[in-house]
């Protein structure tokens, strides 16, 4: 037993002076660690260049072959009013849900921390958005959405307060509420479970002392709830934002950018033109928008974290 | 005598005041429960009942939708299982999630033990770089990505899938396994190494077991994004029996303008709630994995 102690020491001690078992760490962390990292190469930085490289080009998928276009391409695709359009609807999309996911995030997230009845129930039908396939919701919010069909509005005829059909997919301001909607319904409970890992990590010691001092619940709210959480809730609107700003899936199944375009964001539009339309130079181009803002949102994110592990 | 009274007067006063609050706060809690699972749940709740509809029962604008008003039918959900690829495509993500869950781990394990363990002054950094590459999202990635695809012969193959999403899957896993990893006690790895065995054997006999649960969690995770994922399938595969779940369902259950509503739906909540109640059983784990990543072990 002595022995063995003795031994382990002496290892450790191997070890903080740099011996060969020291040695053999270093490599062991880059031989473990590379295969991800040359994967990750391979399929994500080196098609991202590429990416880049076709948008100064006039790959077409009929003709394949490389030739530098410069910024022809730019200039085709900025030319198109639909891109402009899609820009906007991009922006608009993932404000207005980064907004909505927050604030209802944070009510599910308060709902899922507390205590009652039937919890289990509750907790598996609110995830259900989340964890199915975002192309099978959206059918599900299709046929709900349906011009004459729908749901919502035989409710709204029998309370008589329609006439007829909405067309919720057929109107212009309509249709971009309809795609919001879905992107928050799909997307609160996942701000929720990020914001939930955020409120159980608050000392629960900390909000009793308060009360203890006296603290009222909004006094509580505003001096230790809202502070210690508001480092999780900005990185679960970022994963919002990066989630919306980044999806075609919704607007593709449920509108494919319609009425007139009025729907189309960057990413459908660049699918639409660089794979239905065989335009990859113009696809990328479009794509390639997404990344500044992206960068943006990464950088925000590491921000918040940052100030996470500080407190 | 006389202030004792007043004292409990004032007392019973207050213990109902905070009944009352307690009361209100506990209806407040079930009713937003019932609004939020009601909203969540109800174009899955609505489908549910759609795909036992009868034709002629759906398609009447004057019928509830939510009743039965004429017999229940199990016709279209036979249809989808029978008639339809429908599972032609569940076995295609499944084997395709599969595979990209053992890619997954085969690569994501040994990167997250480098990370959790074998510290170099690297690990932080390179582990945030590796999550980061999560928020690269296929949008930007799938026109260079479907010209390689075409380029190696895969294209049109559900092999391809299994190429691109390991992308996808290792850097999640590899952030939630670092945590899980961590959680192991330090003493543990280096009691097996003084029994005898190396650093790696350590990692497989020692560590490994300990952080079985972690990594069930993560196998189901990255299940669960691998059947999720749209843009990519779309793009690479254009035959109905190479397809998944995800696009095969929207693309191959609606023809033209003709939509196969009862199938569509069942096919919908055939998919869900499985998913559903496997994640919920992993709900806390994963919330741990994702916090456990993010702190300095």
């Amino acid at each position: 037993m002595a022995q063995v102690t003795v031994e382990r020491e002496a290892r450790r001690v191997d070890r903080r002076a740099g011996g060969t078992l020291a040695d053999r760490e270093g490599f062991l962390a880059w031989a473990m660690l590379l295969p991800s990292v040359v994967y990750i190469v391979a399929l994500v930085a080196i098609p991202f260049g590429l990416a880049i490289a076709f948008s100064f080009s006039d790959v077409t998928a009929g003709d394949p072959s490389y030739d530098w276009a410069g910024l022809a391409t730019f200039r085709r695709a900025l030319a198109d009013p639909v891109f402009w359009r899609s820009l906007s609807n991009t922006f608009v999309f993932t404000v207005v849900s980064m907004a909505l996911i927050v604030v209802l995030g944070k009510v599910l997230a308060n709902l899922l921390v507390a205590d009652f009845r039937g919890k289990w129930l509750v907790r598996f039908l609110v995830l259900l958005p989340w964890t199915t396939p975002v192309a099978l919701s959206t059918v599900a919010w299709l046929w709900t959405l349906d011009s004459i069909y729908s749901p919502i509005d035989w409710v709204l005829r029998q309370l008589g307060l329609l006439d007829g059909n909405t067309y919720w997919l057929g109107k212009p301001g309509l249709a971009m509420a309809s795609v919001i909607a879905v992107h928050v319904w799909r997307l609160t409970p996942l701000s929720a479970v990020i914001i939930m890992a955020g409120l159980v990590a608050i000392p629960k010691d900390l909000d009793e002392a308060a009360r203890v001092d006296g603290a009222g619940w909004w006094r509580r709210m505003l001096e230790i709830t809202i502070p210690l959480t508001l480092p999780v809730v900005a990185v679960a609107a970022l994963f919002g934002a990066v989630l919306t700003f980044t999806d075609m899936t919704v607007v593709y199944v449920l509108t494919r950018g319609g009425p007139t375009n009025a729907t189309q964001v960057l990413a459908s539009w660049a699918f639409i033109r660089g794979i239905e339309g065989g335009d990859v130079a113009q696809g990328a181009v479009i794509a390639l928008f997404l990344f500044p803002l992206l960068l943006a949102a990464a950088v925000a994110i590491l921000r918040a974290v940052r100030r996470m592990e500080t407190l | 005598m006389a202030a004792e009274v007043v004292s409990a007067a004032q007392a019973e006063r207050l213990r109902r005041r905070y009944a009352r609050r307690h009361v209100l706060a506990r209806t407040g809690v079930y009713l937003t429960a019932l609004l939020a699972a009601f909203v969540c749940a109800a174009p899955f709740l609505w489908g549910l009942v759609t795909a036992f509809k009868q034709n002629r029962d759906l398609y009447n604008p004057q019928n509830s939708p939510f009743l039965f008003n004429l017999p229940a039918t199990s016709d279209h959900v036979l249809y989808l299982f029978q008639q339809t690829p429908f599972v032609t495509f569940v076995w295609n993500t499944l084997w395709v999630g599969l595979l990209v869950v053992g890619i997954t781990l085969a690569l994501g394990l040994p990167a997250a033990y480098s990370l959790a363990r074998l510290n170099r002054p690297w690990s932080g950094p390179m582990g945030i770089a590796i999550f980061f590459v999560y928020l690269v999202p296929p949008s930007l990635l799938f026109l260079s990505l479907s010209r390689i695809v075409v380029a190696v012969g895969l294209q049109d193959s559900t092999w391809s899938l299994v190429l691109v999403y390991p992308t996808i899957t290792i850097p999640v896993s590899v952030w939630l396994l670092t945590g899980f990893l961590k959680a192991v006690p330090r003493d543990v790895e280096e009691q097996a190494m003084v029994d005898g065995y190396s650093r790696l054997g350590a990692f497989v006999r020692a560590v490994l077991p300990l952080a079985f649960p972690g990594i069930v969690a993560v196998v189901v995770f990255a299940f669960t994004l691998t059947a999720s994922e749209f843009i990519y399938a779309l793009a690479f595969i254009s035959p109905s029996t190479a397809k998944g779940v995800s696009t095969g369902v929207p693309t191959e259950l609606i023809r033209g303008d003709v939509f196969f509503w009862q199938s569509l739906q069942a096919a919908t909540v055939a998919v869900a709630v499985p998913i559903a109640l496997v994640f919920n059983l992993f709900l806390d784990r994963f919330i741990a994995g994702f916090t456990m990543g993010a702190v300095k072990g």
